[in-house]
């Protein structure tokens, strides 16, 4: 049950950018730059600042995504909660990127975590023909190398 | 994502709920009685918590004499894997953009 490859808990997607550390922490916390990667968006950098991710909204997401800054470590760390839903639903998650410097650019790692039994309650149960799905799972975390 | 993932999200935030249906998982049919002694509360909450998770197709029923007795679905759980998976192809997008956003960046 602990063996993490039994139980992915995160999503983490990794690549790496030809353009310099500062250049991607820009990216990530200029809210008008922010806007135009990821999502409209009230983001400010400060640790405890509320803001929202917005986008169009679909059949299952009303395209609000409600976020808290938790962490701040310029220009390396950053991660905010990352929560869909409402309150009432309460789908939350962590989204942290690290930004780490490597020859001509700099190596960009995003993990979304909380994937883990307060969500997905009991895949890791493998007897009941889980795993099919264990197996998109892996599909997932396997294409992000 | 097909409409039903709504109800399996909600069926499963549930602490209770979630508690249910694991133990159905791990040992396979029980009756509401069993499942009430299992989880602590009343059996009405229980039978509550169960009209949640059939509503999400999470658990079957059957009636057998006066007893009736539950069994998970976990098939059912399928679309939380399209999700997961939507999300990796959702920050795979992103990460193209932000490709693009930094070239016009210079």
């Amino acid at each position: 049950m602990s063996d993490p490859k039994e139980c992915p808990r995160s999503l983490v997607i990794e690549r790496v950018f030809s353009h310099t550390q500062e250049k991607l922490w820009r990216a990530l916390t200029e809210s008008t730059l922010l806007a135009q990667w990821m999502m409209n968006n009230d983001f400010e950098l400060e640790v405890g600042k509320k803001f929202q991710f917005r986008a169009e909204p679909q059949p299952n997401w009303n395209g609000v995504v409600d976020c808290e800054v938790i962490l701040v470590d310029p220009i390396e760390r950053l991660s905010y909660n990352w929560g869909t839903g409402g309150a009432e639903s309460g789908l939350q998650w962590v989204v942290a990127f690290t930004l780490t410097p490597t020859m001509g650019g700099t190596h960009v790692r995003m993990e979304q975590s909380g994937f883990g039994p307060n969500q997905i309650a009991a895949y890791n149960g493998a007897n009941y023909g889980w795993n099919k799905m264990l197996g998109g799972l892996e599909r997932v975390l396997g294409e992000v190398s | 994502m097909p409409a039903l993932a709504d109800n399996i999200f909600r069926a499963l935030a549930d602490p209770t709920r979630r508690a249910i249906f694991e133990e159905l998982t791990r040992q396979g049919e029980q009756t509401v009685h069993a499942l009430t002694r299992y989880a602590g509360v009343s059996q009405p909450a229980v039978s509550k918590h169960l009209i949640v998770l059939k509503r999400a197709k999470l658990v079957r029923h059957r009636r057998e004499g006066r007893e009736t007795h539950y069994r998970a679905q976990p098939d059912s759980l399928a679309p939380m894997v399209n999700w997961l998976d939507q999300y990796g192809a959702f920050w795979r997008e992103r990460f193209d953009r932000l490709e693009t956003l930094l070239e016009r960046m210079e």
